[in-house]
């Protein structure tokens, strides 16, 4: 069996197939088009070229995508959205978009209904729900709307209401793909309902994805189960990702960390992906991407769901070094993939962060006008540079002892042999292609996260509970149930609520059950 | 007379957050809150000291309870109203002013919401000239006064009036009746006149929350550091620089009790600071010996944006400024060191004014 993995970045599109044992059989890297399929299917055809593999052979393709991020920042190919939150009495103070940008607003064309319903913090109803408002909301939604988003008030203690309101629809409206907040965010309702509003919008641009990469496949007889790359590190099934669109979203920095753990052999260590124009850093914990506590905006939104704790940095291969006050400035702008013809050593008018590494020794060009350097001095700049990346590293380790460091992304040789901070530095071959290798491999994941209240349970039990539906949740989506491992187990105390609440958040994950490719 | 417009509101949330000293509730709800009834009811006017009568009628408003529950179950205009209309009715008087009765984290937001639903001024001053986790920490309370009526409404159309018999009390009732509610609740207490808000409301703090978040919104043209402005304004010292290495969280009581350990930056190498927090931070030593406590603020800043951090979103690896400035004078008497100073939160120390500790501090 061959995995054939692609990761559509904003420079590059990469490709990989790795065989039965995961050893890379050939890797590509060429230029994202505009039309990002023919970028794809260059990529695929170029993989085919360049190895003697049997396109029957090819039993999985999965695809690491910018195409939701870039619906949502370039505010094109939206659904027009219904919005439902369960809230009434409470909630009118807020309503759904009030922090919205108006471009984004104009573009979902909403229909709003506040209903009655919602839950306590500790799962008991604050009222039912009521029928009248339901045949209502249907009639404002009818041909007006083509994705919904139901959004409950604590819903990720108890999700029955929203289930029952989405059943309503489902039955009225049946060929309207319904979004649930209680699959998606966390506590927060505005965070999370935003999250789930932005992920009922994106519902036509995953179609057309699949559609687009499926088509890629037929074009070169590949008769492959088709799985996406998501934000934790982990794959998702066709079937998945139509319903959960927003989980692609910064999957293409998750799947450089997971290549790089699998590269390396690490399981826990710092990641330093160096592109043309940025430096993305994230932390392997277990094996998987560190996921951020804190809200993210995306497009200028605020949410709340899961992403990867990622930093980064205004610096890469094509970073602009430049004089200002006599003192040497590195970045933030970027000539990007025009290195090749922009850079003094190329014969350019520009100095580089590339320019510097070559000048100081730590890299070697083919064709290099090193004379070109004479009159800089890289020597002083070079520690700059490097110091950039050791600060960023340091913020983010978890504790003061030093870590591994693995190198990957086509700018890995630009770093020196040692970092402060780094126990040993790690710079694993195929490193240019990590991305693409993370998104062939990917596991299966299955979370829970839910409020518990401690007054008469023990902590161990609410603990076992969240656990056992977390992996509960990763067999149903795939994963094989004897390799489940637990990757994340935390729990916060919520403030202020005598009596003890806690919220537990528990990610799992295990490789593919290969029965379900056969 | 002045008006809040949309963009001071921003700028309020900013500096409401450093007045809230990492506790207070996240001021963004109250944001999205007070931006929306902006937009459906207009603008707020805010009344100065200055501009009181003697006979002004002016009723704090607040939210009580969790800042998890309030993020998730937001309150109605009703919930806004009923706890005015409930105190209207039980003293007889019509409200003319609201006022918020702390200025840090979301508190500071939600009398503009209900100021302009009500279309009445709010105060530009607060009761506390920050953000405290019980409802006796105000200056009303170190003044004698007692919150002789108490109103609490949630959105169930739930309004409760109590007669407490002093502020300790009123905080232990009102807390349990929140928590009946589901956690959450906004409260009216300590309505006072013209002539009792000129003596124990701390003024000018609504404004002072504004400038500081203009102060740290500015782009950065490298003239003075936003920080450093910041600090000149409140007469405010920075305590360390460094990077935050261990944060411990625990649950006491109700509150999150905890300690965050920060490793020092080349300027103070060596040297380690840590900040002891209940919600809020209340006590920053240094080298195990203190530099700033209850009830001076301590605030920890973003080093790069400049931005508060609150106690929630502290993490390892955060590079961040810890500052300090005092607290106002009310709170520096006996009874305000009795009422929210390092002793009652169960610290084991005597409370010594922040610009004693600075001067008296020798660096390893």
């Amino acid at each position: 069996m061959i995995r054939l993995g692609i990761d559509v970045g904003g420079t590059n599109t990469d490709g990989v197939l790795l065989n039965t044992k995961n050893e890379v059989i050939c890797s590509t890297k060429t230029p994202t088009t505009k039309n990002v399929f023919s970028g794809i299917q260059t990529t695929i055809k170029e993989l085919l070229a360049s190895s003697a593999v049997n396109v029957r052979d090819i039993k999985i393709a999965t695809l690491g995508t910018t195409h939701c991020t870039n619906a949502i920042v370039e505010r094109k190919s939206l659904n027009r959205i219904g919005i439902i939150r369960i809230c009434l009495p409470s909630g009118t103070t807020v309503p759904p978009l009030v922090d919205w940008p108006e471009d984004l607003v104009d573009k979902l064309q909403a229909k709003t209904a506040l209903i009655h319903g919602g839950y306590e913090f500790n799962g008991s109803p604050i009222t039912g729900i009521v029928r009248d408002e339901l045949i209502e909301t249907v009639e404002l939604f009818r041909d007006s709307v083509d994705s919904i988003a139901i959004t409950g008030v604590f819903s990720p203690v108890l999700a029955d209401q929203e289930k029952e309101v989405a059943a309503f629809f489902q039955q009225e409206l049946p060929h309207i793909p319904i979004s649930l907040s209680s699959e998606i965010g966390t506590i927060g309702l505005i965070e999370r309902e935003n999250a789930t509003i932005l992920n009922a919008a994106l519902k036509n641009v995953i179609k057309h994805v699949a559609e687009g990469f499926e088509q890629a496949l037929v074009n070169e007889s590949i008769h492959a189960k088709i799985y996406f790359g998501q934000n934790d590190g982990t794959l998702m099934t066709n079937v998945f990702a139509q319903k959960y669109p927003i989980f692609t979203i910064a999957c293409g920095p998750t799947n450089s960390i997971r290549g790089a753990s699998f590269l390396s052999k690490e399981r826990n260590a710092i990641v330093v992906d160096i592109g043309g124009t940025t430096t993305d850093i994230g932390v392997l914990a277990n094996g998987f991407p560190r996921q951020t506590s804190l809200a993210v905006e995306v497009g200028g939104v605020r949410t709340n769901y899961r992403m990867p704790d990622i930093y980064s940095l205004g610096l890469g291969g094509g970073t602009q070094v430049t004089l200002e006050d006599s003192a040497w400035k590195i970045g933030p702008e970027s000539v990007g993939y025009q290195l090749p013809e922009k850079a003094l050593i190329f014969g350019g008018e520009t100095l580089t962060v590339t320019d510097v590494a070559v000048g100081v020794g730590m890299m070697q060009m083919e064709n290099a006008q090193e004379e070109k350097l004479l009159s800089i001095p890289t020597q002083e700049i070079y520690p700059q540079i490097v110091e950039m990346v050791e600060k960023a590293i340091d913020r983010m380790k978890t504790s003061g002892d030093d870590v591994s460091v693995v190198l990957v992304g086509g700018g890995a040789a630009l770093m020196p042999a040692t970092l402060k901070g780094a126990s040993r530095i790690i710079r694993p071959e195929h490193a240019g292609v990590a991305n693409a290798i993370g998104a062939a491999l990917g596991d299966i994941s299955g979370t829970c996260e839910k409020i518990y209240l401690l007054e008469n349970r023990a902590h161990h039990e609410v603990i076992e509970e969240a656990k056992q539906e977390a992996i509960q949740a990763a067999i149903t989506a795939g994963a094989d149930p004897d390799q489940i491992d637990i990757i994340q187990l935390e729990d916060f105390p919520l403030a202020y609520i005598p009596g003890e609440a806690i919220l537990v958040r528990v990610k799992v994950a295990g490789p593919l059950l290969l029965e379900s490719v056969k | 007379m002045k008006w809040l417009n949309e963009e001071d509101i921003e700028h309020i949330a900013i500096g409401a957050s450093v007045l809230g000293t990492g506790g207070g509730g996240d001021p963004y709800i109250g944001k999205l809150m007070a931006l929306h009834a902006i937009r459906k009811y207009g603008p707020v006017q805010v009344i100065t000291m200055d501009e009181l009568k003697e006979d002004h009628w002016i009723v704090p408003i607040s939210g009580m309870g969790s800042p998890s529950v309030l993020v998730e179950k937001i309150p109605s205009f009703e919930m806004l109203m009923a706890p005015l209309l409930a105190y209207e009715k039980a003293s007889g008087k019509k409200i003319d002013i609201v006022m918020p009765i702390e200025i840090g984290g979301v508190n500071s937001l939600i009398p503009v919401a209900v100021a302009a639903m009500k279309g009445i001024p709010i105060l530009d001053g607060d009761a506390m000239g920050r953000a405290f986790p019980e409802a006796q920490m105000v200056t009303f309370h170190l003044d004698g006064l007692k919150p002789e009526l108490v109103t609490i409404a949630d959105e169930k159309g739930n309004t409760v009036t109590i007669e407490p018999a002093d502020g300790h009390w009123s905080e232990k009732i009102a807390r349990s009746i929140t928590i009946s509610m589901g956690g959450s609740s906004i409260v009216a207490d300590y309505g006072v006149t013209g002539t009792q808000a000129k003596k124990s409301v701390i003024p000018g703090t609504l404004t002072l929350a504004k400038k500081i978040g203009e102060i740290l919104k500015q782009p950065r043209n490298g003239a003075v550091h936003p920080i450093e402005q910041m600090l000149t304004l409140l007469n405010g010292h920075q305590l360390f620089r460094g990077k935050a290495v261990e944060i411990k969280r625990g649950i006491e009581g109700g509150f999150t009790r905890g300690k965050a350990v920060f490793e020092g930056s080349e300027e103070n190498n060596l040297d380690s600071c840590v900040l002891s927090f209940q919600n809020e931070h209340l006590l920053a030593e240094i080298n195990n010996k203190p530099i700033a406590m209850t009830p001076d603020l301590i605030a920890v800043l973003d080093e790069e944006t400049g931005m508060p951090i609150t106690t929630e979103g502290l993490r390892y690896g955060a590079r961040v400024i810890i500052v300090a400035f005092p607290a106002n004078e009310r709170w520096r008497t006996p009874i305000g060191i009795e009422t929210a100073g390092p002793r009652y939160f169960k610290y084991p120390y005597d409370y010594t004014p922040l610009e004693i500790l600075i001067k008296e501090f020798v660096p390893s």
